[in-house]
């Protein structure tokens, strides 16, 4: 979802300008903390732009002050260490298409990064923004839960480590405390025995997904060992199906019949009806999604 | 016409058009570019709420904000302008309440304008509109058809006792008793939710009223300059030589820029009450609200035949949501209308029996979009022959060769009333099924069958009336002038000017224009500068709708050019001492037409003609500028033709639809130039693929939008949209030199058509039929789930 | 000292078609407002103003970009080139011509946004089929063509590029 299409028929005017506001672009990740903490909830960290400001555009929130972070080196670069791989907030979703680090080591975030919107948007729009956001249909949040990303997040007050799949709280709603930027995050090079697979229904391409899985299963010949499976599009947030992982594991592939998870995708997932697509919709596909992303994965593995 | 065909420019050339390098280097010039001395910027404040009272407005705190020149409201605007009925006097019974500018008791659509905010930008507008507070009383909503028409519903407008706009029947020949006696009765309902033209650029104007001497200019994106001429002139009470309206670049009108709106009116007055020119673009969301809206009917259709093969009757009960009142000008009866005249047109039957009904709502109004009703008629008519077909056990293509109507019935009068003379129906279908290879495809469906892979083949046949006459809109009362004019002038250089009164939303008509006229004359079409769309200078005419462009514009440049030419030719002859009679004009030069040698370039009969006519007898009359007119009198329209073919597949699982292949075999007349009428023709088929699987206006039960921007109101996209294949068949119509018949709307019709078919016939195999538009993958799945119950 | 509270008009120095731009912005006005009623450079196009349409489509440092979703501000110390500079420089020419041979523009409305996101395209100087290039473009939405004239021009031109290069 990109915003509330009613929202704005709620008001007497359909608006396209955004209302007034200051702009700042801090010299530095220090001085873009004291910007924050001066400020309070007047200040909104800009990267991307392209979720805020057609927000902005329309009115739908009302910013005192953005802070440009879009020009911080601290927050840019990608780097492996450690069997860990850290990609600054400012990681642009392109830059995941085309980073041989990523597609070598997180090819999930490659096969995702596809599907975000179109070339201009992933041109600009970053990794931190898309997560800062927290949009329920996004497809980076739910990468980074299944890849057991811990995010870095920086405040006047120092940094602090959150898991990924601790960090997402709710309905456009994450653990960012006020003054806080997400600076990188950290992502674990996934065992050799895992295997990425991923999928969105989307009506059109680069839309935001109806139903959309991000999976990292592993397997042994043809029966799945272990499986972090999760949806987006159909929760309010990023976090990991826990009874579907424990019910396709042990499931031997290729899976024809999906009796041995649909209970299981009803207790995880909470669609709500949205104009034009019901709840009970969106369970049946995402059934029919993990039938197709756990057999691709098959098909992957042979070949 | 130029017998000589040698020319690379000239009517039939694939010719790139005139404007285009223009266009496409950022040069355009749309209503936004502009900015004229002291413009202001208005923005309205609009309902919120489908239906509602206005308990009141409070302008004062929006008056003090920063760049804010006044705002007005109810009182202030409407008395300025007289109210709009929009009723079309030749469909008795049709009614409509008076339309005013601002709602000032009541809103009854959700978006209505309530408040004009006038400020030195935009945004500083919008800073003050945010201020203006209404208070609202929320009243009982009218939220579709159905609930419209149930015994007990309110009257949205209590004058008018019911919500009943228009009611209409008609029946051929014995319908009842056919239904009884025949072999196979076949019903099925369809069901068409709203949509939206959704022109890339929005709509927009600007009114510069000069209070020095009362005139007013209107810069206006619309279709049809002299028809707003007419509203502003009669309904603002301004002498109609004193309006000017200007069409400049068009960001695509698709008729949504034909209707007539009360934001636009309201925008006009402000200019009129503040004597500065005010600039009044739509936003995007504000689109939503507010323009024109299309389709949302609800049909039942039958269709009865016998073992034999025979079509013996159908029926069509059509019940149409048109929004909160009648169009004003452009009437909002027609979809409906064509929906029930034009169904069954291609196939031979005699009995008919069918009802319109339009119906009022508390939405926003339906107005003019591409297509108008006939894609109804031609999904109806096809969805049904298809399975008509299937139930004989015949395949679909034969039933359509031994059904159509034959070239020996023409002309005749279909029951629905459409008149068909030079139609080809056969020609198109034959051409058509060597274009798809036909049996290899359905082989290829049949195969993949049995690989649970379920692709459908559709087939539509359409008929499109183009170019209507004067008996068309005549005795409806409405000034809509059918008729278009031409001037020409052979400028001293020997180039030829012209003024269309035709405009170009991106059909490319200037440029077809130019080609007919360089043609005509025997000049390279380099010669001929075009320019359209200024009522105070062109001939009167219609514009741009109905497909009409080519047709009749075409038909008067054609004319004017005979006339230029034979004034040349008098001219040429008088000072070359020859007679007329021997001279031609070829690659802009006077030639002699027995030996074919040069005798005098077009630059210099242009310099005597203008500047030595001196060296001329005394009596020699120069007349190098001319005039012509052209309308067809006796025509209600012209009648265009096609099929077309989809080959889609359907992900049963998901519900999604994949348009893998689209064909389009057309019958326009005589082409003027194969490369634009390709365009309109595929461009129409997006428009239709987009209207049978995407587009949809989702309102809740209670009349609120509910996917108010691009993001959520989806459009077909490159992605998704299949490679187009075009050819054509010729059939020049036969009343008019050119020959020419309209193109703009075949495409939509036919795609609609033909994807309704496919993906119906994708899904036979579980006995699954989808009939609500657009297909949303939740549709298919419910008509799956349906049929897996066993109901259909 | 350091500021920490922003201001409602911001001076940015740029690139724009080439040429170096000093100006004070409004901090609310986005690029292509900017572009339009600042510089009177209507070249560039609004179809919605909430990222969708792609009209607004402008190139900074050489990458497209929706001018809608970015302020005016934020293109300080950037390139930005629009369709005027492109169309003036002659770059987009073989763009151009192959759009006009194949009437791949009717109202015109969303060309500068095609032009621009193809141009993104052909510069990468790598082959792509007609499905890739349907990819590339669709967030550029066109309501008049159908797309299928625009899908041949772009084609054409990268074939002709292709085989340029291959030849050189
Ligand atoms: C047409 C269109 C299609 C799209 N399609 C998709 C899609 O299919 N899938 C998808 O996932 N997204 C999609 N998006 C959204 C896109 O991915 C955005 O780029 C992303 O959601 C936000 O990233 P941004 O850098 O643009 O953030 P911004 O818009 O700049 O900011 C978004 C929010 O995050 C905050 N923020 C940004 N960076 C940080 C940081 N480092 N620390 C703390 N807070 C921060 C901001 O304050 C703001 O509240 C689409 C957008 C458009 C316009
Ligand atoms: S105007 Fe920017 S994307 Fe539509
Ligand atoms: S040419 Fe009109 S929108 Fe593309």
């Amino acid at each position: 979802m990109l915003f509330d299409s009613t929202l704005s028929l709620k008001h007497n005017v359909q608006i396209m300008k955004a209302r007034n506001f200051r702009y700042i672009r801090p010299d530095s990740l220090q001085h873009a903390y004291r910007i924050l903490e001066e400020n309070g909830g007047d200040a909104v960290p800009i990267a991307g732009g392209q979720s805020l400001l057609a927000g902005l555009n329309m009115r739908l929130s009302a910013p005192k002050l953005l802070v440009d972070i879009g020009g911080l080196k601290e927050l840019a670069g990608q780097s492996q260490r450690d069997g860990t791989i850290r990609l600054g907030a400012l990681t642009r979703h392109g830059e995941l298409l085309q980073s041989d680090l990523v597609r070598k080591q997180l090819p999930l975030l490659a096969q995702a990064a596809a599907h975000i919107g179109h070339v201009a948007i992933r041109n600009r729009g970053t990794l931190g923004g898309s997560l800062a956001y927290a949009d329920p249909a996004a497809e980076l949040p739910a990468c980074s839960v299944a890849l057991r990303a811990t995010l870095v997040l920086g405040s006047a007050a120092g940094e602090r480590e959150v898991k990924a799949e601790d960090f997402f709280k709710g309905l456009f709603e994450t653990d960012l405390r006020p003054g806080e930027l997400i600076v990188a995050v950290k992502f674990p090079a996934p065992q050799a025995n895992t295997t990425a697979g991923f999928a969105e229904l989307a009506r059109r391409r680069g839309d935001f997904a109806l139903v959309g899985l991000a999976a990292m299963v592993s397997a042994r010949r043809d029966r799945i060992e272990g499986a972090r499976l999760v949806y987006f599009g159909c929760v309010d947030r990023a976090k990991v199906a826990a009874s579907v992982s424990v019910a396709v594991s042990g499931l031997a592939m290729p899976v024809l019949d999906t009796a041995a998870f649909e209970r299981e995708i009803r207790q995880d997932l909470t669609p709500d009806d949205t104009p034009g697509l019901r709840a009970e919709t969106k369970l049946h596909m995402a059934t029919v999604l993990t039938r197709r992303v756990l057999n691709s994965l098959v098909m992957q593995a042979a070949s | 016409m130029n017998t000589n065909t040698r020319s690379s420019t000239g009517i039939g050339a694939r010719v790139p058009r005139l404007e285009l390098q223009r266009l496409l280097s950022g040069r355009g010039r749309y209503i936004d570019d502009i900015k004229l001395p002291r413009m202001l910027h208005v923005c309205f404040v609009r309902s919120p709420h489908p239906h509602a009272r206005i308990v009141s407005i409070n302008v004062e705190p929006a008056k003090q904000a920063r760049g804010v020149e006044a705002v007005l409201t109810a009182a202030d605007i409407n008395p300025r302008c007289e109210p709009f009925v929009g009723v079309a006097l030749h469909r008795p019974g049709h009614r409509s309440a008076p339309q005013l500018l601002l709602a000032s008791e009541r809103a009854v659509w959700q978006g209505q304008p309530v408040v004009a905010v006038i400020a030195d930008s935009l945004a500083e507008a919008e800073d003050a509109a945010e201020l203006v507070a209404i208070e609202w009383a929320p009243l009982p909503v009218v939220g579709d058809q159905m609930q419209a028409i149930a015994p007990g519903t309110p009257a949205i407008h209590p004058e008018l006792d019911d919500n009943v706009a228009f009611d209409f029947s008609l029946e051929r020949g014995e319908p009842a008793k056919a239904f009884a006696e025949a072999d196979y009765v076949i019903e099925e309902e369809f069901r068409f939710e709203r949509q939206m033209a959704m022109t890339l650029e929005t709509r927009g104007l600007i009114a510069d009223f000069n209070p020095g001497d009362g005139s007013l200019t209107v810069i206006h994106a619309h279709q049809s300059p002299f028809q707003m001429q007419d509203v502003f002139s009669r309904h603002l009470k301004i002498p109609e030589h004193k309006v000017r309206v200007i069409a400049p670049d068009i960001g695509g009108g698709f008729g949504m820029k034909l209707n007539l709106y009360v934001d636009e009116m309201a925008a006009v007055v402000a200019s009129m009450v503040l004597g500065r020119p005010v600039k009044f673009c739509v936003d995007r969301l504000e689109s939503f609200v507010s323009d024109a809206q299309a389709r949302d009917h609800r049909i039942k259709a039958r269709i009865a035949f016998m073992k034999s093969g025979e079509i013996v009757a159908m029926e069509m009960d059509d019940i149409a949501a048109v929004g909160a009142y009648g169009m004003p000008m452009r009437f909002n009866v027609a979809e409906g209308m064509m929906a029930i005249t034009i169904t069954g047109a291609p196939y031979s039957f005699e009995n008919y029996k069918a009802r319109t009904r339009s119906i009022y709502v508390n939405k926003n109004l339906i107005g003019m979009y591409r297509g108008v009703g006939m894609p109804l008629a031609c999904i109806a008519t096809e969805l049904l022959t298809d399975l008509a077909a299937d139930k004989l056990g015949i395949d679909t293509v034969e039933f359509k060769r031994r059904t159509y109507r034959p070239k020996s019935s023409l002309p005749c009068i279909t029951p629905g009333g459409q008149r068909l003379e030079t139609v080809s129906f056969h020609e198109c279908l034959e051409k058509l099924v060597e274009l798809i290879d036909y049996d290899a495809l359905r082989k290829e469906q049949r195969k993949l069958r049995e690989k649970d892979v379920f692709r459908g083949l559709g087939i539509a046949t359409f008929c499109e009336q183009t170019a209507y006459g004067p008996p068309y809109y005549g005795p409806s009362g409405a000034p809509i002038s059918t008729q278009d004019g031409c001037n020409l002038r052979l400028e001293p250089s020997g180039s030829v000017r012209c003024v269309t009164s035709l405009t170009d939303q991106g059909q490319g008509t200037l440029t077809g224009i130019a080609q007919i006229v360089a043609d005509t004359i025997g000049v390279s079409i380099e010669q001929v500068g075009v320019i359209g769309g200024d009522s105070s200078i062109s001939p009167y005419g219609g514009g741009a709708w109905a497909s009409r462009g080519m047709a009749i514009g075409g038909e008067a440049a054609l004319r004017a050019g005979t006339m230029l030419k034979h004034n040349i030719l008098a001219l040429a002859g008088t000072i070359t001492q020859t007679p007329p009679e021997a001279l031609d004009i070829i690659d802009g030069q006077v030639v002699n037409t027995r030996t074919g040698q040069p005798v005098i370039s077009l630059a210099d009969v242009g310099r005597i003609g203008y500047f030595r006519q001196d060296t001329l007898p005394p009596d020699h009359d120069v007349q190098l500028s001319v005039s012509a007119s052209f309308v067809g009198n006796d025509k209600m329209y012209y009648m265009a033709n096609g099929v077309q073919a989809s080959y889609v597949e359907v992900d049963c699982e998901t519900g999604f639809i994949k348009v893998l292949g689209q064909w389009a075999v057309d019958d326009c007349g005589r082409v003027i130039n194969p490369l634009l009428v390709d365009g309109q023709v595929r461009g129409g088929i997006v428009q239709g693929i987009g209207a049978v699987l995407y587009e949809e206006c989702i309102y809740s039960d209670d009349a609120n939008l509910l996917n108010g921007t691009m993001a959520d109101y989806l459009v077909p996209m490159a992605d998704e949209m299949p490679d187009i294949v075009v050819a054509h068949v010729e059939t020049p119509e036969a009343s008019t030199k050119l020959g020419a018949k309209g193109i703009g709307e075949a495409g939509l019709i036919g795609a609609m058509g033909s994807v309704w078919v496919a993906v119906n016939d994708a899904l036979k195999p579980f006995g699954a039929r989808v009939r609500h538009q657009p297909f949303t993958p939740e549709r298919v799945l419910d008509a799956l789930a349906r049929a897996r119950s066993g109901r259909r | 000292m350091t500021d920490l509270v922003g201001h409602e008009d911001v001076d940015i120095e740029a690139t724009l078609n080439g040429k170096p731009l000093k100006r004070r912005v409004k901090a609310r006005q986005h690029l292509a407002d900017f572009l339009r009623q600042e510089l009177e450079l209507t070249g560039t196009h609004l179809g919605c103003e909430h990222g969708i349409c792609g009209a607004c489509t402008v190139l900074i440092d050489g990458r497209s970009v929706r001018s809608c979703l970015t302020l005016a501000a934020q293109i300080s110390g950037k390139s930005v080139d629009t369709i005027e500079g492109l169309s003036q420089s002659g770059r987009l020419a073989d763009l151009q011509k192959a759009f006009i041979e194949r009437n791949a523009a009717q109202c015109g409305f969303c060309s500068s946004g095609m032009l621009l996101t193809a141009y993104e395209l052909v510069s990468t100087g790598e082959a792509a089929s007609r499905a890739e290039i349907r990819e590339y473009l669709s967030g550029n939405m066109c309501r008049c063509t159908g797309y299928h004239a625009i899908i041949d021009a772009v084609e054409a031109v990268i074939a002709a590029r292709t085989a340029g290069a291959r030849q050189s």
